[in-house]
C-alpha cells in the first residue's frame, strides 16, 4: 500500500506524535475484549434508562435546559418577521369542526355563559371599561384561513374571524410599546404573547369559526387566533386581557414548554 | 468533532423519538419509553431544542473544515460506482481489507457523503418544522406540514441505519477504534512527487 501524504489538518501537530506509548501498550490494547466492552456499554446505557428517574428532572439539568429554552425565545424573536404573512388556504380545505386542544379532555369543558360574560381589561390600557359580548361582536371582523400547528405534531386548516387584535388594542388605548399581552381564561388557563405578535396582521380575537359563532369546546365567546404561534399559545374562553412590561410564566411555560412557541 | 457529533445525534434521536410519540406518523410505530429521552413531552422538546445547537454548530464547523482544508476533496472523491459494487462484493464474501486506515474504500466514501447530505436535509426539514411560517418559502417546497415531518422522520431513519452499519463495521475493524483515540497511524512524509494528486503540504523545518 502506498504511503500517502497526510491530510492537511489544522489540528494535527506539524511533527508526528511519539507513538511509543501505543507501541508499548499494544498488548494491553489488544487485550481489550470487544464483546466485554460492548456488553458493558449496553448495560450502562440500560442502567441509565431503567432506574426510573429522568435526568431531565434533576434541578441543575432542568435549570440548564430552561435557560436554553429562554435563549431560544430570544432567537425566535430575532427571526420573527413582523409583516410576513403565514400561508392562507381556501374554505374547501377547512376542517369542521376544528380539532380540540386543551390541558384536559373535551368532556371537561365548562361552557361560558355569553349573556353574563364580559371582557375585562387591565394593565397599560387607557380605557379599561369591560366589554360585553354584544359590543365586541359588533366590531368589524377579519377572516383568516390558516394552519393550526400543535406542538405534538398534528395540524389542520381552520377558518377564523373576529376583531383584529391590533385594531382592538388601539381602540382601547393600549400601550403598543409595552412588551407583553396577557390572556386570562375562564378555565384558569393563562397565556401571553409578545407585542410584535399581538400586532401581526394575522392575529385576531376570534369569535367565529367557518362563519358561525365558535362552539363551546373551541373557546366561546372569545379566543385568540394568531398565525405565528403553536396551538397552545391561542388562549380560549378569554375573560381578561392585560398589557404589561413584566414577564410572568404562563400555564405551559411554567411546566417547561417553550414560552415564545413561534412557528 | 466526531464525538461531539455522536453526543448531539444521541440527544437528537432520543428526544426526537419522544416528540414523535406524541403524535405518531405511523400507527404501528411507537418508541418504547425506555429508549426515549425525556419522561414528559416538554423534556423531550427541551433536549431536542438544546441538542440542535450542538448538532448544527458542530456540523457547520465540521463541513467548513472539511471543505476549506480540502479534506473532503481528498478523502471522499472520486467515487467510482464500479468500485462501490466491487467493495460490497468483497464485504459480502468477508474479503474486505482495511489495512490502510487513512484511505476510505468506495462504500465508505459513498456512505459518508450520503450521511452528510442526509444531515443537511434533516437540519433543513427540522428548521421548517420549527418555523413553517417564518420560513414559509422553504416550507412550501415540501408541500404539506405533515410531509416535512415525514422527510424529517426518514432522515432520522437513514441516520439510524447508517449508525448501525458504521458502528458494526468499526467494531469489526478494531484498529480503527484505536486510531480514533490515538489520532491515527503515523503517516510518513513524502515529498510531493510529480503527478501526485494529493494537495501539497508545507513540511515543517
Amino acid at each position: 500500500m502506498a504511503i500517502r501524504t497526510r491530510t492537511p489538518s489544522l489540528f494535527r501537530p506539524r511533527t508526528p506524535i511519539d507513538q511509543g506509548v501505543l507501541t508499548e501498550n499494544r498488548k494491553l490494547v489488544d487485550d481489550i475484549n470487544r464483546r466485554g466492552l460492548l456488553r458493558g456499554a449496553v448495560s450502562l446505557g440500560a442502567l441509565t434508562m431503567l432506574t426510573g428517574c429522568d435526568v431531565s428532572e434533576i434541578d441543575s439539568v432542568q435549570k440548564g435546559l430552561r435557560a436554553v429554552s429562554a435563549w431560544n425565545d430570544g432567537v425566535q424573536q430575532t427571526i420573527f418577521r413582523a409583516n410576513h404573512l403565514a400561508p392562507t388556504f381556501n374554505p374547501a380545505q377547512v376542517k369542521k369542526p376544528p380539532r380540540f386542544n386543551a390541558y384536559y379532555p373535551i368532556e371537561d369543558v365548562k361552557p361560558v355563559d355569553g349573556a353574563s360574560w364580559s371582557l375585562e381589561l387591565a394593565g397599560r390600557i387607557d380605557d379599561k371599561r369591560p366589554w360585553t359580548a354584544q359590543r365586541l361582536y359588533a366590531l368589524p371582523e377579519q377572516e383568516i384561513i390558516i394552519r393550526h400547528v400543535c406542538v405534538e405534531g398534528w395540524d389542520y386548516i381552520g377558518q377564523w374571524s373576529g376583531p383584529n387584535l391590533r385594531d382592538f388594542l388601539q381602540r382601547v388605548g393600549a400601550d403598543l410599546s409595552a412588551k407583553y399581552v396577557y390572556f386570562i381564561c375562564a378555565d384558569d388557563y393563562t397565556e401571553s404573547i409578545d407585542m410584535p405578535t399581538a400586532l401581526h396582521p394575522q392575529t385576531i380575537l376570534a369569535t367565529k369559526y367557518a362563519g358561525e359563532v365558535i362552539g363551546d369546546p373551541f373557546g366561546y365567546p372569545l379566543r385568540l387566533r394568531t398565525s405565528t404561534k403553536l396551538g397552545y399559545k391561542n388562549a380560549k374562553w378569554i375573560k381578561a386581557i392585560e398589557v404589561s412590561n413584566e414577564f410572568r410564566e404562563t400555564y405551559w411555560s411554567e411546566r417547561g414548554f417553550n414560552w415564545y412557541a413561534g412557528i | 468533532m466526531h464525538w461531539i457529533n455522536a453526543v448531539a445525534i444521541f440527544i437528537m434521536i432520543g428526544s426526537g423519538w419522544k416528540i414523535y410519540n406524541d403524535d405518531a406518523l405511523f400507527s404501528f410505530l411507537r418508541f418504547p419509553d425506555a429508549i426515549v429521552i425525556g419522561k414528559w413531552a416538554q423534556y423531550g422538546l427541551q433536549w431536542h431544542f438544546f441538542g440542535m445547537w450542538i448538532f448544527v454548530l458542530n456540523g457547520i464547523a465540521y463541513l467548513s473544515y472539511g471543505i476549506v482544508t480540502g479534506r473532503f476533496q481528498q478523502k471522499l472523491f472520486p467515487i467510482s460506482v464500479r468500485e462501490v459494487f466491487v467493495t460490497v462484493g468483497e464485504a459480502l464474501r468477508f474479503r474486505l481489507r482495511h489495512d490502510d486506515l487513512t484511505h476510505y474504500n468506495a462504500v465508505q466514501k459513498a456512505l459518508y457523503l450520503g450521511v452528510m447530505l442526509v444531515g443537511i436535509l434533516i437540519v433543513i426539514s427540522g428548521l421548517t418544522l420549527w418555523k413553517p411560517v417564518q420560513f414559509s418559502e422553504l416550507a412550501s417546497l415540501f408541500g404539506s406540514f405533515q410531509n416535512i415531518r415525514l422527510v424529517h422522520f426518514f432522515c432520522m431513519a437513514a441516520i439510524v441505519g447508517f449508525i448501525v452499519v458504521h458502528v458494526t463495521l468499526a467494531m469489526l475493524v478494531p484498529q480503527s477504534l484505536v486510531a480514533m483515540v490515538s489520532g491515527g497511524p503515523v503517516i510518513k512524509y513524502e515529498a510531493p512527487s510529480s503527478g501526485s494528486v494529493a494537495p501539497e503540504m508545507k513540511t515543517p523545518h
